[in-house]
């Protein structure tokens, strides 16, 4: 994209007799502006659409309205008026307070949501629509997800209110707990493609809906939905939001915080959602790729020409943005329907749970994929050969010596030696 | 503008930060602001690591010095909430103890980093001169018994090299062990004499 953006600045100062050369840092600068504008206003925006929908949503379910007037029809643009409500009202810290830490605490919560976003694709093919190409961008993510936590232990520690604490502490334990069966969820699908490279994962759920890792085995199947029960504690949704219990707690972990804030917590929570919900649309629902391939069908493939790849790209996005947006409207279905649990349920539900089913489904996916290898479609149909040449990055292990693996990663994975592998490497760092 | 090597910018500012929290960490009295700035401090460590173009080891830099932090911190609040302990005072004994070690293993880090011959030049150079690029999956998958490094070898050299998989097993069991170990000492301790129950 640097190297694009370069030649049209080039293109475009011609007249004036200057000329900017292709590696030049001003199109790195911008092509990374762009990036973090796009990131920034998708968890903003998406904040936006989202606290709007949990509000119609939960009218609904509570067979109330929900808001219905500012905007015209359905009162779509309530959120910005209370957005414009929070920026008026007064920016209150308690005296007790450790002003740094309060002060900086929504930002920390913040960047850590927005952070994961730099790893996740869009829309896949062979030009990944992707801030920054990662080759181990399952890990990544997870990793970032988890320091989302931070902002909330420093609000619950600075605020100078045992409430606060109590709520942070609770989001500490449950957080450090979930991140241990969330982990495991990821790893299932990753040996399965064989990668952690996100862009290789969803590239190898083209095709049909049948090729999606939900349905590759029983197992990865009974893995995406002890995902989801992760997910939706990990980012502290109900009926896992012990940290903000409003019947024990007042408001938990921001009782203290109000105005811009409070609403800089409620962006993060919103964009830490849709990436989780990204990140399980990636890992098992296809990603870009839609039930039916509509897009390499019509030839809109990169292929077949740039125009077409782009517009491919287009439609993979529209995918990826509709299974998030699901992903999170069935997290607000989850937390309008169920009650809130006990600190010690939510413990329970992670430790006796979802931790011992993950590992176990973890153990039945290798199994699976050790004895049914290339299979999909638990295990009814041939895997397409192309979708599942897993690029290792070296030369296959030479069959005279090494008696051919059964796993079948290195002998069924493509033959690439190091050379090219390193020349696309190169190639697609901007 | 092309005099300018970014890479090593990015460096520059990525190392500044590292040690700019790291002294921050030195000098700051709150043990929860300590453990905020150490996060940041190790944060821009893995941001180091990023620039380097080894995502693997800055996420598992994330993953487990960051996060690690995090329970630093949980403690550091749980633990010391007693006034003596959240603002502590160092005494003259305890930095003179304290910059003896440090200052032993900063000159021995300087040495070493300074004896890496390719390390002095400047850095444009031994950037284009490496061989290939640099890279964890060697080690990845020396960890998982396969010596990718070590492909082109003849066949009865290669006899035997299983990688890393034997001491990653020992760690791998040994950690298991110390899990266990804690849960037993963790759980709730059964009463030596239990009262019937009905």
């Amino acid at each position: 994209m640097a190297s694009a953006i370069n030649k049209l600045l080039d293109w475009m100062l011609s007249g004036l007799g200057l000329s900017v050369s292709a590696d030049s840092a001003v199109g790195y600068i911008v092509a990374a502006l762009i990036h973090i504008t796009l990131i920034i206003n998708l968890v903003a925006v998406g904040a936006l659409v989202f606290i709007w929908l949990e509000r119609k949503i939960s009218g609904r379910i509570q067979d109330r309205l929900g808001p219905t007037r500012v905007g015209g029809k359905f009162g779509w643009l309530q959120t910005l008026a209370d957005g414009l409500k929070l920026i008026t009202k007064e920016d209150l810290m308690p005296d007790g307070a450790d002003g740094f830490l309060f002060k900086i605490a929504p930002y920390v919560s913040f960047a850590a949501s927005i952070a994961a976003f730099i790893a996740i694709p869009f829309a896949g093919g062979p030009y990944p629509w992707i801030a920054q190409h990662l080759n181990t961008g399952v890990f990544f993510v997870v990793a970032v997800l988890g320091l989302e936590v931070f902002g909330v232990i420093l609000a619950g520690y600075s605020s100078a209110s045992k409430w606060s604490l109590f709520g942070a502490m609770r989001e500490a334990a449950q957080v450090v707990s979930y991140e241990v069966p969330l982990g495991m969820c990821a790893v299932v699908p990753v040996l399965i493609a064989g990668s952690m490279d996100m862009v290789v994962i969803g590239n190898q759920q083209a095709g049909l809906f049948t090729n999606w890792f939900i349905f590759h085995d029983p197992a990865t199947f009974i893995t995406f939905w002890v995902y989801l029960t992760c997910a939706t504690a990990s980012v502290n949704r109900a009926p896992f939001d012990l940290a903000e219990a409003e019947s024990e707690l007042v408001a938990g972990f921001h009782t203290e915080y109000s105005g811009l804030r409070w609403s800089f917590f409620f962006m993060a929570e919103y964009g830490s959602m849709l990436s989780v919900s990204i990140l399980a649309s990636v890992l098992f629902l296809g990603a870009w790729n839609g039930p039916i391939p509509v897009a390499s069908m019509l030839g809109l493939t990169a292929a077949n020409g740039d125009v077409p790849g782009y517009i491919g790209n287009l439609l993979g996005l529209l995918n990826v943005l509709f299974k998030g947006v699901v992903g999170v409207s069935v997290m607000i279905w989850i937390r309008w329907t169920l009650p809130r649990l006990r600190i010690d349920q939510v413990m329970a539900t992670c430790l006796k749970y979802c931790t011992p089913i993950a590992a176990v489904m973890f153990l039945g996916a290798v199994v699976w994929q050790y004895n049914l290898p290339g299979r999909t479609f638990f295990g009814l149909l041939a895997a397409p050969q192309e979708t599942f040449a897993v690029d290792e990055g070296w030369a296959a292990l030479p069959t005279t010596t090494a008696e051919p693996a059964k796993p079948a990663m290195v002998e069924r994975g493509a033959a690439t030696s190091l050379a090219p592998r390193l020349a696309a490497n190169q190639g697609r760092g901007n | 503008m092309d005099a300018i090597y970014w890479p090593s910018v990015f460096f520059l500012i990525f190392g500044a930060l590292a040690c700019g929290f790291a002294l921050a960490v030195l000098l700051s009295a709150n043990i929860v602001r300590m453990a905020f700035y150490l996060v940041l401090s190790l944060a821009a460590t893995s941001g180091l690591f990023f620039l380097a173009g080894q995502e693997f080891v800055g996420a598992m830099q994330l993953l487990i010095y960051v996060g690690g932090t995090l329970v630093l911190l949980i403690f550091g609040v749980m633990l010391t909430s007693q006034e003596r302990f959240v603002n502590m005072k160092t005494l003259a004994g305890d930095w003179v103890i304290g910059m003896i070690a440090g200052g032993a293993l900063l000159s021995l880090l300087t040495a070493a980093a300074f004896s890496v011959p390719e390390w002095r030049g400047p850095e444009r150079a031994a950037v284009e001169n490496l061989p290939i690029e640099p890279n964890a999956t060697p080690i990845g998958m020396g960890l998982l018994g396969a010596r990718v490094d070590q492909i082109g070898a003849p066949a009865d050299e290669r006899a035997g090299m299983a990688g890393y998989l034997f001491p990653f097993e020992i760690v791998s069991v040994h950690l298991l062990v110390v899990l266990i170990g804690a849960a037993y000492l963790a759980r709730a301790k059964r009463r030596s004499n239990p009262l019937p129950t009905g």
